[in-house]
């Protein structure tokens, strides 16, 4: 199952990351993970939120470049070597990860957000695995 | 539609024409303004030594600080009580430049400007929505009675309010635009953004865009946003030799015909004042041949092109100048290379993802000059793989045509600044 993740352009300019922030507050859009990769000049936000459409929506409506793209979110059990047992897998199928990042939530299970060039694929893989993977719902939810 | 058989004439009868003209307008403005006759006379030229349209090269050029050190109506050839209206143009760097119309200038400027616009595609059944700004500009106005004049119904929208103009658009049915080529962009974006699609929610079918430059890349974004079957056109003027009318294209798309019965080109070397023979590139040079109030005579536009004569397809005989490849002052001298802004405009707007917005910055680094575009982005993406792909791109392309590296910024939609008017898109930050 993939999620939807908030993907917004920022220039590298003192208090833009900010006005990202206040446009999702004022709206009501709450934060759940992010990671923020950058360049000298620009970076790209990435975001999990409660209601990524309307996060999207907003951004747009405020002048930021932001859409929406599908990443999986893996659930990772809190024993050594469960990460690294997933990456195997995704690896072994020939998958390619374009980023990832973490996701903490007060559970049991730690959680990742993993962007692949093969998302269909990558489900598959995880499920006959039985690896869980985080629904929309489920994110709506926390 | 040829609004005038004066479009029509052979070469022979042309140049008749002309010659008879120039020679009254040299003979009356040596006789009325003294700052001219002083020029000629220290040439040692005398209005009789003009016999033939070759002998024009002999007199003396005018140029933009003439008419500021004779400002306001030192080179007027008429005195002040027969002039029916005055227009100035914003004097950005000093004194505005004061320019005159007696009644006949009027009735002159009229009908050329009713010429470029049927050769742009005005018709008499057309609604044709002004988004100048009326004013001590020329633009609006010269545009306003040119078009009446063909019995076009005038929208005198003027600049500003964007939402309200698509209204007006709408409502009124509008068939004929004129405006800048920037500010058209601007107005189908805010078109956009209410939900209005340009191509099929309005009627515009022409667009009459000028005082500002044309580039075959800016005419292609306004087809995609207005419409393929959109006939856009570019017109040429200045307010010192009369305002819009002076030259504007037609549905060939080949040069802009100019009104050859009023105005004498000629394209000099910007450097040495040598007049350069037809098909070569250089500096514009006007001459006003049935101005009554302010008749100046080798007027240097610093405008940038090239004359054709050859006959067009429509049935013009008149000269056709080429779009403008950039003003002389405009040029930009960046590392010891010229560079025109209109150069970067076609590499912006021929880059996949990019807008149509971008602005130029060129800034003093040490001992050499650094030169940033910043360009916004159209789409939004996750990739730094595809904004790395756009930023490469234009750097690229912008090294064939210039042999430059530039400095890129992409930015946010929206973040860098509209125009109504003329667009401001250099920023030049060094010093001296």
């Amino acid at each position: 199952m993939t999620v939807k993740q908030l993907s917004v352009f920022i220039e590298n300019r003192r208090g833009r990351l900010g006005e990202v922030l206040k446009v999702l507050k004022d709206n009501n859009v709450n934060i759940l993970s992010m990671s923020l990769a950058d360049t000298t000049e620009y970076g790209l936000l990435r975001l999990i939120v409660n209601n990524p459409e309307h996060g999207r929506d907003v951004l747009l409506d405020a002048g930021f470049s932001s859409m929406l793209t599908e990443v999986l979110i893996i659930k990772v059990p809190h024993v050594a070597g469960s990460l690294q047992r997933i990456l195997t897998l995704i690896a072994e199928n020939e998958i390619d990860i374009e980023y990832m990042y973490g996701l903490s939530v007060e559970t049991t299970d730690a959680s990742i957000v993993v962007k692949t060039n093969a998302l269909d694929l990558a489900c598959k893989v995880l499920k006959s695995s039985h690896i869980d993977t985080m629904t929309p719902e489920e994110i709506a939810s926390l | 539609m040829i609004w005038s058989k004066q479009e029509t004439l052979s070469r022979e009868e042309m140049e008749s024409l002309q010659l008879e003209r120039l020679k009254e307008t040299v003979f009356r403005v040596y006789e009325k303004v003294a700052p001219y006759r002083r020029k000629m006379d220290e040439a040692g030229i005398r209005p009789e030594d003009i016999k033939s349209l070759a002998d024009l090269k002999k007199l003396p050029f005018v140029t933009k600080q003439d008419l500021r050190d004779n400002y306001p109506f030192g080179l007027f050839a008429v005195p002040k009580d027969e002039l029916l209206r005055i227009h100035a143009s914003s004097g950005t760097t000093g004194k505005p430049t004061v320019v005159g119309y007696t009644k006949g200038d009027m009735d002159v400027w009229t009908e050329c400007v009713s010429r470029i616009a049927c050769a742009g595609g005005a018709k008499p059944t057309d609604v044709a929505q002004i988004c100048f700004g009326y004013g001590m500009f020329t633009g609006a106005l010269g545009l306003h009675y040119g078009l009446e004049n063909i019995g076009a119904t005038i929208v005198p929208s003027s600049t500003g309010n964007s939402e309200k103009q698509l209204m007006y658009m709408k409502d009124f049915e509008t068939s004929l635009l004129v405006a800048t080529p920037s500010y058209a962009l601007r107005l189908a974006e805010v078109a956009r953004e209410l939900g209005i699609d340009p191509k099929t929610d309005l009627k515009v079918k022409i667009g009459l865009v000028g005082s500002e430059l044309l580039t075959d890349a800016m005419r292609d974004e306004m087809h995609k946003y207005w419409g393929e079957d959109m006939l856009i056109t570019s017109n040429y003027g200045m307010s010192e030799l009369m305002g819009p009318g002076v030259s504007g294209e037609c549905e060939h798309l080949c040069g802009m015909h100019i009104n050859e019965d009023f105005f004498i080109p000629e394209i000099i070397n910007p450097e040495t004042g040598e007049v350069l023979p037809e098909g070569e590139w250089g500096e514009l040079v006007i001459t006003c041949i049935k101005k009554e109030a302010l008749p100046l005579i080798r007027y240097r536009t610093r405008d940038i092109t090239r004359l054709h004569y050859e006959p067009c397809a429509c049935g013009r005989t008149t000269c056709r100048m080429e779009n403008l490849s950039g003003r002389s002052d405009d040029m930009l001298k960046i590392r010891g290379v010229n560079v025109f802004p209109s150069q970067i405009e076609e590499v912006v707007l021929s880059v996949e993802g990019l807008g149509p917005h971008y602005e130029i910055v060129v800034e003093r680094d040490g001992y050499s000059d650094k030169l940033t575009i910043r360009v916004e982005l159209a789409n939004a993406t996750d990739s730094f793989k595809e904004l790395e792909a756009i930023e490469k791109n234009i750097k690229n392309k912008l090294r064939v045509v210039l042999g430059l590296d530039a400095k890129i910024k992409l930015e946010s939609p929206n973040t860098l600044a509209r125009f109504e008017g003329k667009a401001k898109r250099v920023r030049d930050l060094r010093k001296g």
